[in-house]
Order: C-alpha cells, then structure tokens, then sequence
C-alpha cells in the first residue's frame, strides 16, 4: 500500500510551508491519518523517505503524540472527556453506558470494525458536560447522559 | 450585558466567525493601521507594558517584560527570523476559554499577533491549535489568508516596512504540548520534552532563534490595548492588574459558560452568573483556574480573582477557568482525576513526575475504592513536599498536578481520612455517585 500522489504532494508541500523537513512530519503524519483513519509502517516509512528523515526519527513523533494512531481504529473514534468538569456531570455513568452498549473498553475497536473507544482530556466543552468529541473531524458532542448516547453512536457525525 | 465585553462582544451565539469585509466593519484592522503606521515597535511594546497585560495562559508574566527581551534586528546572533508563537494547545482540566476566541473571532486574534509580533521584531507567527479543535484549526486558517489577502499579512504591511508571514501548526495531542519550550520542541518535529532554561526562549527558541510564546487570549488584548490605549484597558478591571478576563464556570453549576467580565471579579459573582451552584446547591469549595490551581472554599468565593489575590489566598489564577463542587461532590475524587490525567500527560523525562505520578494514581484510586490505609495519607503528603516544589522537576507539570492534592489535603483532610476509616467515600455513600 503506498500513498496517493495527493498525500505525496500535500507532504512535499507541507515541507515549504512549515519550515523544513523535520518541522512538517507530524503536518505528513496528522494528513495520512485523516485519509487513512490511521498511520500504518509503510505508509510511515514512505513519508519519512519523502521528507529526507530517518524511519526512525519518524517513529519517535509518531509515537509521541496520542492522536496519532500507530494502529487500526475503527470507522468512527469516540473520544469520551474524562476531565473533572465532565466528571462532576455524570461522564463515568456514560463511559459505562457506552462501554456496555458496544462491549469494548478504552483502547479498544469493535469487533465490526465501526468503533474505536478512548479516553481524551479536557476537550474545551465543559461547558456541555458531560462532552466527547466523536468522527474524523472530532466535533463536539455534549452534555451526554446513558440515555442519549445513540447521539454520538448515530450517523450524524462520521 | 453589564460592563464592556472587548474580546467576546463581538462574537456570534453560533461562534460563526465573520469574514474579513464584516470584521472591517466592526472597526477591526483599525488597531493594525494604527499601531503599523503611527507607532514604533517600541511604542506598541510601551503600550502593552502601561496596560499591565498579564499573560492569560496561566502564569501571569507580564507580556510587555517577557517581550522586552526579544533582540532588535542586527543585535541577534546569526541570521534567521525571530519568532512569535501563539499558544493554542488548550487543554487544561476545566479550560475552555481560548477555544471560543479561536473559533469565534479569529480576526481579533491575528490583529493582535500582527502588533505583537512587530513589537518583538517577530516575522513570522505560529499558531499551533490542539487537534481536537478542528473549527478553530478550520476558522483560524481561513481568516489568515484572508488577512494575507488584504495585505495585513505579507511583504511591506501598509507600506510600513514591516514583513510577517503567519500560518497554523495542528498539533496531534498530549498536554506537555502546551508547555512552552515542549510546544518548541513539537514545532522543531520533535517529542515534546521541556527544554532546560536558560537560555530562554528569547534567546534561544525555535530553530534557535529568538522567539515569544503567548497565550491565545493574551494575544487576543493586544489589538485593543493598541486602539484604545493603556489607560482604557486598565480601567476595564476593577484591580491593578489590566484588562477584562475570559472566565469559565463549570463543574457543579447550572449553567456553565464562558463569562467575560472584569479582572477582579469574585468568584460567588460568576457562580450566580452561571446560574448558581448545581446539585445540593451548596458551595463546598472551587479550583480558581484549572485543574492546577489549588483549592479555596466558600470564605474565598468573595475576594477579586486576578493573579495577585489568588496567590495570596495561596492557590493559583491559573487559566481563569473554574471549576465548582457543591456539598454532593468529592474533592478527593476531583483530585483522583486530575492526578490520573497529569500523569497520562506527563512527557516522562524526570523520576518525580514520571514515576511519582502513576504512584499517587494508584493511592487515590484505592483511596476512592475504600482500600487505603492511613500510611498513604503520608505517602501523599511527603510526594507533595518532595516534588511539589517549583524547580524540582524540569518542568512545572508536577508542581500543578500537586496543588489541587497539597491544598486538598491541608483543607480536607479530615474526609481524606474519612475515606480510610470507613472504607468508601463517604460523600459518594451520602449522595450517589459523581452526577450533578
Ligand atoms: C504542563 C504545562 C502545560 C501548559 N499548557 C498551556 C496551554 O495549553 N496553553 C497556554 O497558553 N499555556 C500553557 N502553559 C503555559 C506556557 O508554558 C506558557 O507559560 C504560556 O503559553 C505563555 O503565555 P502567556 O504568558 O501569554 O500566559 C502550560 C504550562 C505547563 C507547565
Ligand atoms: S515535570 Fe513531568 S512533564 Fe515536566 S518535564 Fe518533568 S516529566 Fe516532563
Ligand atoms: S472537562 Fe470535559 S470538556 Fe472540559
């Protein structure tokens, strides 16, 4: 599997407009992640190739920064806020709510390959405690109870 | 709308931020042609310094003295640009204030950095924004090129003479991102480990050149200060310190929001703003600013929160950003939470914060299960006299993650021990478990 000729030219691109080869690999690796869902080793080695930096040195952002996934996730990532604001709302009972509905934990994909769980800090959206962010371009979901968490595993936002 | 509102009256209820052409209307660039045309770089640094703009990011250093140390052209080694960054990482417990400021008015806070950066000899300006505010990443680019468009951005700006480029860095997640030499280390490609200082950023700072970080909101004064005068902006506050403040209120609350009001409004002033106190309805106690900040109880609802009471009432301003128990609520669950979060965002380079951290995480979460034992109590106090300290560690992510413990252990210590001695949490056996 190798990256598209967009993906390639968004990353050669990205090296002008963030200063330099080493300030645009986390640009390179956050783009193969929204086109893929995630950042495979091909396509990590194939971008580090891109920008003239080691595998390596590649690995060590990757790895570094929690958003970027180093593994599959499922189609849609719930990212539940497990901040204190949330918290003091009732965000542990729709945690559990969640948790039993689709019978994973955090950390973990469906078996169906349609969700993918994780805990998230403070997402700015305390003031719709308790809030997750949910979907490829993580919009904001809030206040959740157990009963309304069809809300964030619905179609409304992929 | 009670007092003057500079930085969010502008904003619309649906956070939809205005093109250029309505910005314009609503006197916005008018800052930029007067500060760019009529001032010297020093003279809008001067400006800001009369204003007494504390930084907003959690601090409270004096922009205006941090800026001072930025080299004029010609006195920096080597060649190169200095730079100004914005710090948009947000994501302190309970903080959700730079958000609005991103999303809603993005021309406010370009206006500001263009002024900011002209003060501090900066040309170019990084605004790096967390993933997980996409609008704010979305909105914040398009106003760019649009101010790049109109020639606020660019070569030659108004014909001053003065060039800046400005774009956005996205970042991909992790708290000690916004840190800011660990935000220098994420821009330069790299972990986001603190650097040691000095040097300093001024000295030494992304790509080694001179460069300022500053917080969103503080970034977001500037276009005001500079359009309406020091003097203007240090009358918006009831206190010496500048300017109005972007609250936040939430938690244990009715309705929590964002409340832009002056610096030095109380905290009961806010609470009844935001609805009053949810639950019970009875106020136990507050953090002033994010999860770092130390907690004050009802005594200290009424004292005026700006950097210098708060401290002296020995807790911290922080981001402004409260967050509210009632009776109902737990102080050392709260505090098992942000100890849980301060370690799974710690960088892990020094012992205490790594290693310290998951430890303390293991005693309050047994505390919370009604497993402790009176020895952990301790434990929890020899880590907070150990590690707590400003300048323990390299960076001050461990001192935060102990303020909100050392207070609540000084000020709750008795339901601390309560949690041992009858083997739960007694408020969670009283009330139920943590909903309001
Ligand atoms: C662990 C840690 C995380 C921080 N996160 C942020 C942040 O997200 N946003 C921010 O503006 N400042 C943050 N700061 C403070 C910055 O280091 C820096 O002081 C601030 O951006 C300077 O801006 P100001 O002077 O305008 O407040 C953080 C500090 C620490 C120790
Ligand atoms: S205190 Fe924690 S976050 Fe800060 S440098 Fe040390 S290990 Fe990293
Ligand atoms: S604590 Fe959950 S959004 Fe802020």
């Amino acid at each position: 599997m190798s990256l598209s000729k967009k993906l390639r030219s968004a990353i050669t691109e990205a090296m002008e407009h963030h200063g330099g080869p080493r300030a645009a690999m986390l640009e390179s690796l956050r783009m193969i992640q929204q086109e893929h869902g995630w950042v495979c080793d091909a396509h990590l080695e194939e971008a580090a190739a891109l920008l003239g930096v080691t595998t390596a040195e590649m690995e060590d952002v990757a790895t570094f920064y929690s958003l970027i996934f180093r593994q599959p996730v499922g189609e849609k990532v719930i990212l539940l806020c497990d901040g204190a604001s949330c918290y003091l709302n009732g965000a542990e009972d729709v945690r559990d709510a969640v948790m039993k509905r689709l019978g994973i934990g955090f950390g973990q994909t469906t078996p169906d390959g349609k969700y993918t769980l994780i805990n998230i800090c403070c997402v700015g959206g305390c003031d719709h405690a308790p809030a997750g962010v949910i979907g490829r371009n993580r919009k904001l979901v809030g206040p959740l109870t157990p009963d309304t968490i069809d809300q964030i595993l619905g179609e409304d936002a992929k | 709308m009670s007092a003057e509102q500079p930085l969010t009256g502008r904003a619309r209820p649906d956070r939809r931020p205005h093109t250029l052409k309505e910005w314009r209307k609503l006197g916005g660039y008018d800052a930029v042609e007067r500060g760019l045309k009529t001032m010297t770089p020093e003279e809008v640094l001067d400006t800001v310094a009369a204003a007494n703009l504390n930084g907003r990011g959690g601090a409270g250093f004096p922009a205006a003295t941090k800026w001072r140390f930025m080299p004029k052209p010609g006195d920096a080694p080597g060649d190169g640009p200095s730079y100004f960054i914005v710090n948009g990482d947000e994501m302190e417990p309970g903080a959700f204030k730079d958000r609005i400021l991103l999303e809603a008015v993005p021309h406010q806070l370009i206006e500001g950095a263009i002024l900011a950066a002209y003060a501090t000899y900066s040309s170019e300006i990084i605004v790096l924004i967390r993933d997980a505010y996409r609008d704010a990443i979305a909105n914040m680019t398009r106003a760019i090129a649009e101010a790049e468009k109109a020639g606020y951005l660019g070569k030659n700006v108004l014909g001053s003479g003065f060039d800046v480029k400005m774009w956005v860095h996205p970042s991909a997640g992790r708290y000690i991102v916004g840190e800011e030499t660990a935000l220098i280390e994420a821009l330069e490609g790299k972990r986001a480990v603190p650097r040691k200082r000095p040097p300093f950023p001024a000295q030494s700072g992304l790509w080694g050149r001179p460069t300022t970080v500053n917080n969103v909101e503080t970034v977001s004064c500037v276009s005001h200060i500079v359009g309406n005068g020091a003097q203007w902006f240090r009358a918006l506050s009831r206190t010496e310190e500048g300017g109005t403040k972007v609250f936040g209120v939430s938690g244990r609350v009715n309705k929590p929001q964002i409340i832009e009001a002056p610096m030095g409004t109380t905290a009961a002033e806010l609470i009844e703003r935001a609805g009053g106190v949810s639950g019970t309805g009875v106020l136990r106690c507050f953090q002033p600013g994010g999860g770092a900040s130390g907690f004050l109880e009802p005594a200290e609802a009424d004292i005026p929160l700006d950097f210098g009471h708060v401290a002296k009432a020995g807790s911290m301003f922080g981001t402004g950003t409260m967050i509210v128990l009632d009776e109902s609520a737990c102080p050392v669950g709260v505090i098992a939470r942000h100890i849980a979060f301060y370690a799974r965002e710690s960088c892990g380079w020094c012992t205490p914060c790594r290693d310290g951290l998951p430890w303390v995480a293991q005693i309050m979460a047994r505390l919370e299960r009604g497993e402790g034992r009176m020895e952990d109590l301790q434990v929890l106090r020899d880590t907070v006299e150990i590690a707590g300290p400003r300048g323990r560690t390299f960076c001050d992510l461990m001192g935060g993650a102990m303020s909100p413990l050392g207070t609540g252990l000084a000020r709750f210590g008795d339901l601390f021990e309560a949690h041992v001695r009858e083997g739960c949490c007694p408020i969670a056996r009283d009330y139920g478990r943590a909903v309001a």
